[in-house]
């Protein structure tokens, strides 16, 4: 882990119509490090995710990724513009996503879920594709189901495939979008163990919307609690959690572990 | 006359409408394809282009247009010094695919649009551009959507052949009416239709559901 850091959000705004979502946010997430952002729904971290994806515009401020703006190109004349969708084509290549409904593919196989895009985007061969694949296969633990199709899985199953497929792209940042909270309880702990090994093996830099509270703090270098669009609070698991500074993050942590 | 002997006539004819069937269904699903993506283009030359497409040929009647491009067409070329008289059989087909292809393309709309805003979403986190997006995730899955609609557009074109036999084109109903100018036998000819036609829609119907079971295999795969 280096200090410099890879995502930055610098006072960026984001409204949906009259409401606002993201309230002047800064944020900063360093290289290799791994953020998880707790909060309760509406905070906007899940936004958060949405707009380094580039699933979500911005309305202020600047998203920064790897020391280049993601939202704006710079003029010849150095001023910030809209980026063009040539930029963030480019930009998106650092990026993965896991999503909290999987959207995996469901007209393709598991194995054509993860080389899809390695062939299409990338081009790579369909050989080193499908190398790539095996390879994450094996890692989530599902090596035997290649040629499946994704309704014959279980939730968890999806999900881990979803993994995969997004790290076949080989992006420097992984976002994980509530990647559990669409599984039935007994399918959930599969799927933090794969997230857990990716977090203790990689240098990946990850960002994790969660409600597991108890992995969050296993995983996270950092924790970052989001209240009504900003950052109410943020620090190491140990402290975040055992010992908040702020009332709203005590009450927040309260209600989520009483349930 | 026994009514026998009407047979081989009409098989020709039958013969003749199937393949008229056929190539019509064929070139109006590529028409349906081109302009029902057309319509939703971002570009507003070929988004204009297409809805005029659809809504002209939607709202004018097929046999008008039949009778527009096999005898008002040559002599509006004339006038433009074109040749371009077209033979019975390409005016037949083509006014057949235009009009198939006009319904077609709001069904391809329809089931483009109605592929879920996830699976885009999924394509733009994996980098694919909105073209690969529409050919690799959306129209794949937009495929199955559409099969019953076009499964009836297909019955609907094989009825509507019976209109070519207007312009002289022989056909099953062009023989059919041969054959009762020269008997007078209208009930045994006329039932002999109805249930030739009614086979070959019965059989189309089976190709068609063969079709969309084919297209639709990765939603039935067994665990």
């Amino acid at each position: 882990m280096t200090d410099e850091p890879i995502i930055k959000f610098d006072k960026v705004i984001k409204r949906f119509g009259d409401l606002t979502v993201l309230n002047e946010l800064d944020f900063e997430v360093k290289k290799g490090e791994k953020v998880s952002i707790i909060g309760p729904s509406g905070s906007g971290k899940s936004t958060v995710l949405r707009i380094l994806m580039t699933l979500e515009g911005i309305n202020g401020g600047v998203v920064t990724v790897n020391g280049e703006p993601l939202w704006h190109e710079k003029g010849p004349d150095g001023t910030l513009k809209p980026a063009s969708e040539a930029h963030l084509h480019k930009m998106r290549a650092q990026l993965g996503m896991v999503f909290q409904q999987f959207n995996l593919f469901p007209h393709m196989t598991v194995l054509r879920n993860i080389t899809e895009a390695p062939v299409k985007v990338l081009g790579l061969s369909k050989q080193e594709a499908r190398q790539r694949a095996e390879e994450l296969l094996e890692l989530v633990g599902l090596a035997d189901q290649a040629q499946k199709y994704p309704h014959q899985l279980s939730g968890g199953q999806q999900q881990r495939v979803g993994i995969a497929r997004a790290l076949a792209m080989r992006p420097n940042i992984l976002l994980f979008d509530e990647p559990t909270s669409a599984l039935d309880p007994e399918l959930v702990g599969e799927v933090l163990n794969v997230i857990g090994k990716l977090a203790h093996e990689h240098d990946l830099t990850m960002l994790l919307v969660t409600h597991e509270m108890r992995f969050a703090r296993e995983i996270s270098d950092r924790v970052c609690f989001f209240d009504q669009g900003r950052i109410r609070e943020e620090g190491a698991p140990e402290e975040l959690f055992t010992d908040p500074s702020e009332e709203r993050t005590r009450e927040f942590l309260q209600a989520v572990l009483d349930s | 006359m026994h009514w026998t002997e009407y047979l081989p006539p009409l098989m020709q004819g039958a013969w003749v409408t199937i393949q008229l069937t056929f190539y019509s269904t064929l070139l109006g699903g590529l028409l349906a394809f081109a302009a029902g993506i057309g319509k939703i283009s971002s570009n507003w030359a070929i988004k204009g282009v297409s809805v005029a497409y659809i809504e002209v040929f939607r709202g004018t009647s097929l046999l008008v247009q039949l009778f527009w491009l096999y005898f008002a067409l040559p002599i509006a070329g004339m006038a433009i010094g074109l040749d371009l008289r077209l033979p019975p059989v390409v005016a037949g087909v083509l006014a057949l695919s235009l009009n198939i292809g006009a319904y077609g393309a709001e069904v391809v709309r329809g089931a483009i649009q109605s592929v879920h805003k996830d699976q885009h979403e999924a394509a733009r986190a994996l980098n694919f551009t909105p073209r690969q997006t529409l050919w690799t995730i959306t129209i794949p899955q937009a495929i199955p959507e559409m099969m019953p609609s076009f499964g009836n557009l297909a019955v609907q074109n094989l009825k509507d052949t019976a209109l070519v036999s207007l312009i002289s084109l022989g056909d099953l109903t062009f023989r059919a009416e041969q054959i009762r100018n020269f008997t007078q036998d209208s009930t045994t000819i006329y039932s002999m239709l109805l249930v030739t036609y009614f086979g070959m829609a019965l059989v189309l119907t089976a190709i068609m559901r063969g079709l969309e079971a084919y297209v639709s295999r990765w939603r039935v795969a067994r665990s």
